[in-house]
């Protein structure tokens, strides 16, 4: 059966498809829970290493410095970017502005890209401050 | 004599911890107000740790040891696991349907938390009131 492509679909249980909204929302989550486990179990680590002595600390600096982790470091980044800029979009939501599908579906792409840009700029920075 | 506001609820409802806690807008704000307030206090951090000219020992000790470096670490432990917590919380609620891993899972994020917090705290009192530095 021909549809017309242009006319808009009826959204249902079963009938929808994927929208950059949806992206942003399913990645606020994956990255809070991110953020929230690898991100805190870090943060704990290296204030108990710092309070446990020049040896403790000297093994987490070892670990924060193996090359592998450095992909961990740059995924907490975009991670922290991507939440906190989809959170400020939430804040928007959260007072009843923002859901005109042009103006969410707007918003959603420029969390998105905002949120790599960013990384990249800081990452630019770091490598640029002590590489180059 | 007041007792708790019956609404609609049936006596075995409420027996079974059914239908509003009334507590649901209290999380949901507490949610908000601290991820306002860990936002204000990682661009702290982040902007503090810049400032550093190195990141040894004796460096990150010294500053951290400073009242103007403690407290507000102090309070952004508070808010993160404040904040990851409530957050986790809703994760769980949504994703895990069975009472029982529902259950196990809110126990232990609050448990983790309030773990993790305990410790976080009582490395920054040790390098600031503890002499570790």
């Amino acid at each position: 059966m021909h549809r017309n492509p242009a006319r808009p679909m009826s959204p249902h249980l079963t009938i929808w498809k994927w929208g950059p909204h949806m992206a942003v929302s399913i990645l606020h989550r994956v990255t809070g829970v991110g953020l929230g486990v690898l991100g805190g179990a870090l943060f704990t680590w290296w204030l108990v290493a710092l309070a446990s002595g020049p040896e403790a600390y000297a093994t987490f600096v070892g670990w924060a410095t193996w090359k592998w982790m450095l992909i961990v470091w740059v995924g907490l980044t975009w991670a922290a970017f991507q939440h906190t800029l989809s959170g400020l979009r939430h804040f928007v939501l959260d007072i009843g502005a923002g859901y005109e599908l042009r103006t969410n579906k707007f918003w959603s792409v420029v969390v998105l890209i905002a949120a790599l840009a960013l990384t990249m700029l800081v990452w630019a920075f770091i490598y640029l401050r002590n590489f180059a | 004599m007041k007792t708790d506001i019956p609404g609609m609820r049936t006596s075995l409802g409420r027996v079974r911890g059914l239908g509003s806690a009334r507590s649901g807008a209290t999380h949901w704000w507490h949610e908000r107000l601290t991820s306002v307030s860990t936002l204000i206090l990682l661009v702290w951090f982040f902007v503090s740790l810049l400032r550093l000219p190195d990141f040894s020992y004796a460096t990150v000790t010294q500053w951290l040891a400073a009242p103007l470096a403690a407290v507000p670490m102090l309070l952004l432990i508070l808010s993160v696991f404040w904040h990851l917590a409530a957050g986790l919380r809703v994760v769980v609620e949504d994703y895990v349907h069975e009472e029982g891993g529902k259950l196990f899972w809110l126990v232990a994020i609050n448990f983790a938390s309030l773990f993790a917090a305990a410790l976080s705290i009582f490395a920054v009192l040790r390098i600031a009131v503890g002499g570790a530095a």
